[in-house]
This record gives structure tokens, sequence and C-alpha cells, in this order.
């Protein structure tokens, strides 16, 4: 096929002193996938706008939402923004499918190979950093003060802040569907291609101020869910009392400490090399381009880990409730986890044997990788015999994590084949690739994102989710997935490329045709989802879904201990812990709640600097973006001398009268009447 | 532990009796600021790790431009070398002071370090800018893009350093000594000799490995 590249936006080489290179062209108005698109989210944006200003929501949001410091409100946004944005990276997957359908069968197609390009780099850097990671991150926000007994995070302004700079980087992938373009280099950009020679617009600018924005963000939440653990653990949770879910949060967040700045830096590179001519990766004047693939990866390996580790949390805790038994091998699994971490480290290259380091080099990284399968079996089997001799109840979360076990272990097998360097130099780049890495992400974090919806919306919200249109959403997804994956590992088999747009041959028609049936029925597992949540707030006060217990799954953490929604302060009283699972020994020895004796409560104030700081950022970045100097040096000294502004306020706390409390407490006393 | 047959006189206590704590107490939820701040150093110092290592594998790559040997004037280096050693001593006598509350003494102490800090930034300026008018830049070649990346990115963080200070000499002349303060300034004091720390890398691995080639 000849290559048009009339299409490509001309390169600005004058940059405007006001609007630099955005000019009336970069608007996309010949696209008309993207017009439509345009309207679309224009429509449902006005519609949104105009019923907040109606029911005068605006306030509200500003003062309980966007300037809280409340860990359990941080959660819920992140999860918010993970499901807008897993929607949006989801059409880019229908996208996707439909193309490859209509070319596989002999047809051109409506995507042109620029706009497909563009759509499946949106695709993977929207659903690893603004999909999966705020659904992790929310997680993690909401549920794990609550179950090491404390009323906040370490840093409850830096939690704030970390969350809006994520928000910032979801905003400029967003801005880059309708301003200019977005990237067309894959998730992780490599260069040559993605040097200014070869991609001289401002998509891959976008995916870079994005990355860095947000990226920051995560960094500072890990460090502040690192610090949270380690010192406001309530008396008595020792290390080996923590809660599995704890244990992985803990794990991660030292993951993302220790990974993020690698990304930082090689993307700071990157950016450098485009943005003021360094010579990093260009091979004409001694730079390397081999030396970005080995330092992505180094972040980008610990990366999937980051993903999996808090969703093997979500599954621990899941498997022990519904089966109504402790965690078979406690400490086997806060071993695994803890090797797990160590050794996403030595795995790095794996991405690339067919780098051509040698025989010795791709053997050690193929062994390491083999070894990760180890700890991973044992937790596996961990799970299976926890359900042994239990009392299983099918609720959906334990559905989903059964599907996650079968599925994941199908995953987890594709790997170990990958680690085999010889076999990895046929399959490289090819869709079995593609299809091992989705069964693992499928089938490991977003199952375990909807097992952990199910089993925490109840204490977030004060009611269950309906299950019938979860029993729909969860049939779908697995019955898509399966559609939609496995012929992948086939075509990938016979050699497929990943990230093609067009085909010659239609031999493949079937498999590709499979595959879009498969989207379609995720499709209507992701629609059933929104249905489920409609259905259940609709019917939230009626008596199958509403929990006044704070309990309803008979729980066996701390969390379940609070009511739901839980006081801002999570606890009246700081829990003492004295083992494994303290809320059903709680409930074994029937403890009550103390109804008097209350103390004041020392909390943090909300603030607006997180949201105007990272605002700020966000102009920042689409100033760099494209090359309107000025606004880009506003936003970078406002933002830093609004930092420093709010370092001057020194009244960041306050304490919560004791009669407040009781108050409180006194009102949800009556709702939380022991199960037994 | 719990036994098979539990009574509620054998409950062990489940929650703490709280005392009230108004007054200057370390308040529970702050305790962890300074693992916070050695976590954020950790995390800083792998960005620096990373520009190391990119220097170690391209520093060598001239590409027919100059190699360390024609550029770096040893002797510039050892004298901002020492300005940024002497900035972490005179910190250091800021600490001392601000522990035995002398905050006349504190504050001169932080302002010799400002000076030193500000000498060491001069130097470096006036090293770039003489690098440049030779035509000695960024773009001439992976090694120069790997020195200015490390060499600049550790400038930067002195120049925050030195912002961050003039801030905080504000701040506790709003405040005085308060706790808050004191904590602040123990977290710039560990910025500063981290920022020691990771020059001595930088003139070693850099400068002094350079010119002894």
């Amino acid at each position: 096929m000849a290559t048009d590249l009339t299409h490509l936006p001309a390169v600005h080489t004058d940059v405007h002193p006001i609007f630099g290179k955005l000019t009336w062209q970069s608007i996309p108005i010949h696209e008309p996938v993207l017009v439509g698109t345009f309207i679309g989210v224009a429509i449902i944006a006005s519609v949104v706008l105009y019923l907040l200003t109606k029911y005068k929501w605006w306030g509200y949001l500003w003062s309980e939402w966007f300037t809280s410091i409340d860990h359990k409100k941080i959660g819920i946004m992140y999860m918010v923004l993970g499901f807008i944005m897993f929607v949006r990276g989801f059409a880019d997957a229908l996208l996707m499918r439909s193309q490859q359908a209509l070319a596989s069968m002999g047809y051109e197609g409506y995507l042109i190979p620029h706009h497909y390009d563009q759509i499946f780099s949106a695709h993977g850097v929207i659903m690893i950093f603004f999909a999966a990671m705020p659904f992790v991150t929310g997680f993690m926000n909401y549920v794990m003060p609550l179950q090491i007994g404390a009323r906040d995070v370490a840093f409850p302004f830096l939690n704030n802040l970390s969350f809006w700079l994520t928000v910032s980087g979801a905003v400029l992938v967003m801005i880059s569907l309708f301003v200019g373009e977005f990237s067309t280099n894959g998730w992780l950009a490599y260069p040559p291609l993605s040097g200014l020679e070869y991609s001289p617009s401002v998509g891959m600018d976008y995916y870079l101020w994005a990355l860095n924005i947000a990226g920051i963000g995560t960094t500072l939440s890990g460090i502040n869910l690192v610090v949270t653990i380690v010192k406001m653990r309530c008396p008595g949770m020792t290390w080996m009392r923590m809660p599995i879910f704890t244990w992985t949060t803990l794990c991660t967040n030292i993951l993302i400490v220790a990974s993020f700045p690698v990304l930082a830096a090689t993307l700071a590179l990157i950016t450098a090399d485009r943005y003021i001519g360094t010579q990093f990766f260009n091979t004409e004047l001694g730079g390397n381009p081999m030396m970005y693939v080995n330092l992505i990866w180094i972040w980008g390996h610990p990366e999937v880990y980051i993903l999996i580790l808090p969703i093997f949390g979500i599954f621990s805790e899941v498997v022990s409730t519904y089966s109504g038994k402790r965690l078979f091998g406690y400490t086997s699994m806060v071993y695994a986890t803890c090797v797990i971490m160590v050794l996403s480290y030595l795995v790095w290259l794996h991405h690339f044997f067919t780098m051509g380091a040698g025989a010795s080099v791709n053997s050690f990284f193929g062994i390491t990788t083999m070894i990760i399968s180890i700890p991973t079996g044992a937790k596996l089997f961990n799970w299976l015999f926890t359900m042994y001799k239990g009392r299983i109840r099918f609720e959906l979360p334990m559905m989903w994590t059964i599907a996650f076990m079968l599925t994941f272990t199908i995953g987890g097998m594709t790997g170990v084949l990958l680690a085999v360097p010889p076999a990895d130099y046929v399959l490289h780049n090819s869709l079995f690739l593609v299809a091992h890495f989705h069964n693992v992400i499928i089938g490991g974090v977003v199952f375990g994102v909807f097992a952990g919806v199910t089993h925490w919306f109840p204490k977030a919200f004060g009611f269950k989710l309906d299950p019938y249109w979860g029993h729909l959403s969860f049939w779908g997804w697995i019955i898509g997935f399966y559609l939609a994956f496995m012929p992948l590992y086939l075509l990938g088999l016979m050699g497929v490329t990943r990230r093609l747009s067009q085909f010659e041959d239609t031999i493949y028609a079937a498999y590709f045709i499979t595959a879009a049936i498969g989207a379609l029925f995720i499709a209507g597992g992701i629609a059933s989802f929104f249905i489920q949540l409609y259905v259940s707030i609709r019917d939230r006060d009626s008596e199958r879904l509403r929990d006044d217990t704070g309990d309803p799954w008979d729980g066996r953490t701390l969390e379940w201990s609070t009511s739901s929604p839980p006081p801002y302060y999570n606890f009246a009283f700081t829990p003492r812990v004295h083992g494994i699972d303290t809320y059903a020994e709680m409930k074994r020895h029937g403890y009550q709640r103390p109804t008097d004796g209350f103390a004041p409560i020392h909390m943090p104030r909300y603030t607006a600097s997180g949201v105007v700081i990272a605002g700020l950022l966000t102009v920042m970045g689409f100033g760099l973006i494209w090359h309107i100097w000025w606004m880009a040096a506003f936003g970078f000294v406002t933002a830093i001398l609004w930092a420093i502004g709010h370092t001057f306020n020194y009244n960041r706390d306050y304490y919560v009268p004791a009669e407040e409390v009781r108050a409180i407490e006194t009102a949800r006393g009556p709702r939380m009447e022991p199960a037994e | 532990m719990s036994t098979a047959t539990p009574s509620a006189t054998d409950m062990p206590e489940y929650h703490v009796i709280e005392t009230p704590h108004h007054d200057g107490e370390e308040h529970p939820h702050e305790t962890g600021t300074m693992l916070g701040f050695w976590i954020y150093l950790m995390s800083d110092c792998l960005i620096f790790g990373v520009l190391f290592a990119v220097y170690a594998v391209v520093g060598q790559n001239y590409a027919a431009g100059p190699s360390p040997a024609d550029l770096f004037e040893i002797d510039m280096i050892l004298l901002s070398t020492f300005m940024l050693l002497f900035s972490s001593i005179t910190y250091g006598f800021a600490v001392i002071n601000m522990q035995q509350r002398n905050t006349a003494m504190f504050y001169l102490w932080m302002v010799v370090t400002l000076g030193f800090g500000l000498a060491f930034l001069g130097l470096e300026v006036k090293e770039f800018t003489h690098l440049w008018h030779i035509g000695a830049t960024p773009s001439t070649s992976a090694f120069l893009s790997a020195f200015f990346t490390l060499v600049g990115t550790h400038g930067l963080h002195v120049t925050f350093g030195s912002i961050w200070l003039v801030v905080l000499l504000i701040q506790v002349g709003l405040h005085g000594l308060t706790a808050e303060n004191q904590r602040r300034v123990m977290c710039l004091s560990l910025f500063w000799h981290f920022l020691d720390l990771i020059w001595i890398g930088v003139f070693s691995f850099v400068y002094l490995a350079g010119v002894l080639q």
C-alpha cells in the first residue's frame, strides 16, 4: 500500500508569539469520526453542566469533593476518573476491533492509518495510566486507611494534590482528541520514531506532558501511602497482622516510589531531545535508542505489578470473606507478595529479547521471569485452599474471583511461554503478545476492579449493587473476553503482528470478526455495569439493597466495623488489634461499640490548593505542548507561587468536638446492631 | 488470643480510650513527615541514578565534538565544589543553633549557607555560558547532552533549595522556631546535604574521571 502522507498536519516551523503552533488547522474538522465524537461529548457535557447548574451542585461539589482531603472521597473520585477514562479507552478498543474486522474482510475500513495509530496509542496510555492506575489508587486510598484503623492518610493535602495531578494528565489526553492530535507511537513511544524527526506534531508532546504531570502525582501518592502504612497503623497491628490488601498496598507503593522516578527521568530525556535538541537517542551524534527501551521498561515492568498486586489483595480479601474462613497461608501470601515486588525489578529485558543482548543475558532474564510464576502460583494455591472446605457464598465478588483464577492462569502460562527467549523471537510483537497481556490485565486487573467495586460499594455508600445487572455484566465480560482474545492468540501464532490497520489477505477474517463480536459482548458487560449502578441508586432504600449494619458480607477486617458510609473521621475510637481478621474476632466476642466517653478528634482541614496547582500545571502543559511559551511560563510560575503561598498557611487542622462525635455516633448507633 | 468459648469477661480491649491533647504535643498524623521526606529523597536519588547511568552509557560518545579534557576547568570546579561543601557545614551550624534556640545565629548561618549556595550556582552558570560560547552545547553530542542534563538537574535542585531557604527564613521570621518550622528546617537540611552527596558523585564521576582520562 502506498504511503499517503498528505493527511499529516503540516509542520509549523514558525511559532506564533501568542498562539504558538496552535492554528485553526489544529482543530480536526476534516475527520468525520472526530467531529461526531466531539458533538457527542459536547452534548453530554452540556447536559451535565446544565444539570449541575440547575440543581446548584457546583458549590457542593467544590466544597465537599474537589477540595476534600478525606481519603474516602479522594478514593471515590479516583474511581470515577477511572471509569470515565475506561469508557474512553474502551471506545478506542471498539474502533480498533471494528476497523480490523473490516480490514480483514478486504475493506479499507473507516480509519486511515495515521488515525488508527493514534487510537491504539491512546487506548494503551489511557487504559494503563488513566483507567487502571486510578482504579488501584482509588481502592488503596479508600480501603487501606480503614483497614489499618487510621483516620486519614499521612499527608492528606498531598493526597488531594496527587489526585488532581492525575486528572490534569487525563485532561490533556482528552484535549488532544479535539485540539491537534495524539501520539502515534504506541503506549511507550520508542525513539527514534518518537523523536522530533519522525513525530514532529504535537501528538507526542501531549503524551509527554500528560504522563510527566500525572507521574508526579502518582509518585507523591506512593510516598504518602507508604508512610501511612508504616506510621499510622492502630495499636496492636503488627506487620504480620495487617490485612493482605494492606500488605499488597504497601508493596505496590514501594514499587511506585522506586519506579516512577525512572519514568520521570526517561520521559524528561526524550522531552529534552524534542524541546532543547539534546542527542540522547540520536545515533548520529552518539545517542542510543536502546537506552530508552531499557529505561522505560525498568519502570514498565514494575508498573504491571503495581497494577496487579493490589488486585491480588482484593481477591485475597474476597476469597476469605465469601468462604467464611481465614485466608489460607497468610504468611506465605505476605512473602509471595514481597518476592514478586523484588523480582519485578529483575525481568525488564524480557520485553525486548530481540534487542540482541546475547544468549547469556536473555537466559538470565528468561529465568528470572519464569521464577516470578512461583510466588504467583503459591498465591493461586492459597486462594484455592482457602475455598477448600469453606462455606462459599457465590456472591458476585466471589464469581469474579473464580473467573479471575481460571483466566489469569491461562494468561500466566502464555506469559511463561513468552519468557522463553527462542519462543519470544517468534512471538515478539505479534498478536499473541497482545492476547497475553490483555489476558492478564483484563482477567486480573479488570475482573479484580469489578470484584472490589461490588465488595466495597456498600461500605462506601450504604447500599449494595443490584445483583441481576451485576450477573449480566459478569457474563458479558467473561464471554466477551474469551471471544475477543482467544482468536488473537491463534492469529499471533499464525504470525499476525500487532498495530495493523490494513490486511492484504482475507484468510484471517473469521478470527477478527469473532474478536469484534467479543468486543460487543464486553460492551454489553460495561453497559450492564452502568445500568447496575443506575438501578442500585434508584432502589437504594429498598429492603434488598439497603445495608444498615455496615457489614453486609460478614466481613473480617476493620473497615467493616464502622458504619456505611463511615463517618469522616472513620473511627470514633481508634481500634486496638489482637490478631489477623480483627473484626471477625470482635464479632465472635460479641463486641459492642462504646456509646460514651468520646474525645475530640484531630482532623485536617479541606483546601483548594490541590485543584488550583494542578489546574495551573495543566495550563503549563498545554502551553508547552503548543509552544505557547508565555502560557507555559505563566502556568509554571503561578503554580510554584501558589505552592509557596500554601506553605504559609499554618492553620491546617482542627479538633472535632466530642459533642459532635457523640451526635454522629448516636445517630448511626441504632443502624449498627451486631449481626448475631 | 481468643478461646473456643468466649465470654464477655475475657474479651480483649478492642479500642483505645483516648485522652484529649490540644497543646504542642506531637500530632499523630504528623509524625510521618521525616520518613516521607526521606522516601522522597530516595526517589529523587533514583532520578539522579538514571542520569548517572545515562552518562555512563553515552558519556564517551563525543561525536567528533569536544571531550571532557578539552572542556573542564578543574580548578574552577574544585572551587565550586568547596562552595557547596562549605554550605553544608554552615547549614549544620544553623541546625545546631536552632536546637540551642539561638535564633540570631541560626539566621546568620542560614544566610551564609545561602551565600555559598548562590556562589556555587553563579560558578555553574559561568561554566555553562562559557561552554555555550565555545560551541559546546547540549545538542553537540550525546556526551554533552548527558553532561548538561546531569549537572543542570543538580543545579536546578540547588536553585529550588535556595528559593526554599529564603521562603523558610521568612516563615521563621513570621512564626519563630516553632515545632512546625523546625521540622521544615530539618527537611531542607536533609535536602541540602543530599544535594552535596549527589555533587560528590558528579565531581568524581564526571569531572575528575573526565580530566584524568
